[in-house]
């Protein structure tokens, strides 16, 4: 750690003031996979000189993240709300191993889905997975939170998560940081602890109380700790609330006398149940589910609730408002925006042209390409998680009558590909479709949704330098494919309606890579050669 | 509107690619070196591909929400004059909307820089900001071999009335 005393003032959004508290937290290893609204916290510490990388999936970045911490090392997971579903095998489990050097996951929520599948409220993985979580409600909070969660993480040996919202993350505010005077990371080392760490049912039984008995200590802590601040205001009316709700709150109730949480698991009831026998009024408000309100309700405090309409979407200060008058009237709907289309230009296109005019049923996936659904094309059917589209078409091929089975075509991006396509090609080939099946990999060479990371598939690392690359055409014919062929969509498009029309036709197993790289990587590259 | 005891919130419409995000980070670091407490929010995620993007700044002495609130907007900046009519409703009774359609752009040193042209409308409505301190955020924002077509772009709008 540094000794520099000056504070420094500086305008960061959430995501830099994560990376920021990383950097000097002295973190050893940042490892994640992209999703709006975390993308940035890696970028930025790979920016700032820290370690940084992107993993094939997030279940893979936790468990490398997991075994750096094991190894006694400060280690930073980043991954958006649906990305923690995906590590959540890894992460209930860690939770009673525990870890020796500092694991702090950001989960980055999405409330209002700007840019993600659902609107899942990951509050709700800290109970059951029994993990403390931390909430920030603006960047300030993000950087200081983010040291507290290592202290935490470190000093009851235990992974912490950091849940962020896509207003935090990308909101730009106000921080004055020093450099933290942070006990100095623990130098790496292993030491052997089996019954810690290899969770055989006779180990993870007393792991399971150990992990009960760290969370009623870290409860016990929270109720002193740093994280509840009172706001006094008016004695008659009291508001629970955490998170970015906190400022729309503290804007549209200035007279009110306010609770922020700032650890959200395990809760502070002690403080919470004085708090609200101190006020006439005591209402919760909290955006996405009503995890608070349950919570102390389930412990026997009386609080209000929002109506259940605002259990949908972000709130605002206008929503705030109408929480405290329990107005209930129909929200006057967003105007429509213009919506996203492809590039001109865009090779994702050429694919989206055939499939539409072969009228095929189009099991599609996340990723600029499911813009297919929109006009001009409607050339998808199914879009449900990352990976889905080949489990999702494998399963109508194996049911569907013959004719509407043989139209079934999945349609997934590279960077979705080797996120978890992978095991659905494995499954294609063991629990063969009798009409067969085929699958296009759009491989435009980059992670373009979520703003152009690197992954497997381009031989690239985060920091853009030369790495391994995974061959999508030997691993098709290694799981078993019949046919693996590569298409370059703008001057084969051709012989891609033909090959298509065949294997629809036929009983093969088919694997067909369309390959051209997204016309903003062109300038990416650029960018990056300049360097 | 320039104490520092109330709060000055600002919207920037426009349409993914046309440097609405890059108009607010200039914004939002005038008001900052300034010394104002400033919040600058934006939902972004797949705004590359043409789709209504919007920013919100908002600095005063103490700023709590990040976003502006409907109703709320002191000034609406449209980049992309169709996107004044969907954004309108953002602004207070006496909010002044400033749209690009009002910038020649024949004068323009090059098409692309209008969201410079729209930001210079801005800035005779915000005294509190020094001329060399927008200069300074510009050329802090901005790569360097920009910076020849944008202060004559901020320089046409700001002369803009
Ligand atoms: C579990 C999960 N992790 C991350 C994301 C965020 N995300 C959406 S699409 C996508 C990948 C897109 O890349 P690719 O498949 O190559 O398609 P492209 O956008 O380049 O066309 C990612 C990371 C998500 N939706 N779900
Ligand atoms: S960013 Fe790339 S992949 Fe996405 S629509 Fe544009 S060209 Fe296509």
């Amino acid at each position: 750690m540094g000794h520099r005393q000056n504070t420094q003032r500086l305008l960061l959004s959430g995501n830099q003031a994560v990376a920021l508290a990383a950097k000097h937290a002295g973190v050893a290893l940042g490892v994640g996979y992209p999703g709006t609204p975390s993308t940035e916290i890696l970028e930025n510490f790979s920016a700032y000189g820290g370690r940084a990388e992107w993993a094939p999936n997030e279940k893979v970045a936790l468990e490398v993240g997991i075994g750096a911490a094991y190894g006694r090392a400060r280690v930073l997971v980043t991954m958006k709300h649906v990305g923690v579903n995906v590590a959540a095998d890894p992460l209930f489990t860690a939770a009673y191993t525990g870890v020796d050097g500092g694991l702090v996951l950001i989960s980055a929520d999405d409330p209002g889905m700007a840019s993600s599948q659902n609107e899942q409220d990951n509050r709700h993985y800290a109970k059951a997975a029994g993990l403390p979580m931390l909430e920030p409600a603006d960047s300030a909070e993000a950087y200081r939170f983010a040291l507290l969660g290592f202290e935490i993480s470190e000093r009851w040996r235990i992974p912490v998560m950091l849940r962020m919202t896509t207003r935090i993350c990308h909101s730009q505010t106000v921080v004055e940081c020093e450099e933290p005077k942070m006990p100095p990371a623990l130098e790496p080392g292993y030491e052997r602890e089996i019954k810690r760490r290899v969770m055989i049912p006779a180990y993870a039984r007393p792991a399971h109380r150990e992990l009960r008995r760290k969370l009623a200590e870290i409860a016990a802590f929270n109720e002193t700790s740093v994280f509840p601040q009172v706001d006094q205001g008016s004695r008659g009316l009291g508001i629970v609330t955490s998170g970015v709700t906190y400022q729309y709150v503290r804007e549209a109730i200035p007279e009110a006398t306010v609770l922020k949480l700032g650890m959200s698991h395990p809760l502070p009831m002690r403080k919470i149940r004085e708090f609200a026998a101190d006020c006439e009024r005591c209402l919760v408000i909290e955006e996405g589910d009503h995890y608070l309100t349950d919570e102390i309700r389930a412990a026997g405090v009386k609080v209000e609730s929002k109506p259940e309409t605002y259990r949908f979407g972000e709130l605002d200060v206008a929503r705030v408002r109408r929480i405290l008058n329990n107005d209930q009237s129909p929200e006057p709907p967003p105007p429509p925006g213009r919506p996203p289309q492809l590039c001109q230009g865009c090779p994702h296109r050429v694919a989206f042209e055939i499939l539409r005019d072969m009228k095929c049923i189009v099991t599609g996936d996340i990723g600029c390409y499911t813009l297919g659904v929109l006009p001009p094309f409607e050339a998808m059917d199914t879009c449900l998680c990352m990976g889905g589209s080949i489990g999702v078409g494998l399963g109508l091929r194996q049911v569907l009558p013959e004719t509407q089975a043989r139209k079934v075509v999945s349609v997934i991006g590279d960077s979705t590909f080797v996120h978890s396509g992978i095991t659905g090609l494995v499954e294609m080939a063991y629990n063969r479709p009798r009409t067969g099946h085929t699958v296009l990999i759009l491989d435009n060479d980059t992670t373009a949704m979520t703003g152009l990371q690197e992954h497997p598939g381009t031989g690239r690392l985060l920091d853009y330098s030369p790495a391994s690359r995974l061959d999508y055409e030997a691993l098709g014919r290694a799981v078993g494919m019949d046919k693996v062929a590569l298409f370059d969509p703008h001057r084969d498009q051709d012989k891609l309606r033909e090959a298509l029309r065949e294997a629809l036709q036929g009983n093969q197993l088919n694997l067909f890579i369309v390959r051209q790289p997204c016309v903003l990587a062109g300038r990416k590259a650029k960018k990056m050669n300049e360097r | 509107m320039q104490e520092k005891a109330s709060v000055t919130s600002i919207v920037i419409a426009g349409i993914g690619g046309q440097g609405v995000i890059t108009i607010s980070d200039i914004l939002a670091e005038a008001v900052f070196s300034s010394g104002f407490d400033v919040k600058k929010s934006e939902i972004h995620g797949m705004s590359q591909r043409g789709g209504s993007v919007t920013s919100d700044i908002r600095f005063g002495e103490k700023v709590y929400s990040p976003s502006v609130p409907v109703g709320g907007a002191d000034f609406l900046l449209v980049v992309s004059p169709d996107q004044l009519s969907r954004n309108q409703r953002l602004l207070k009774p006496d909010g002044l909307a400033l749209s690009a359609d009002r910038i020649d752009s024949a004068q323009l040193p090059n098409a692309r820089s209008i969201n410079l042209a729209v930001l210079g409308m801005l800035a005779p409505h915000l005294p509190a900001i020094a001329a060399t301190t927008w200069e300074q955020a510009i050329r802090s924002v901005m790569p360097e071999k920009l910076h020849q077509t944008a202060l004559p772009a901020f320089e046409l709008g700001r002369a803009c009335q």
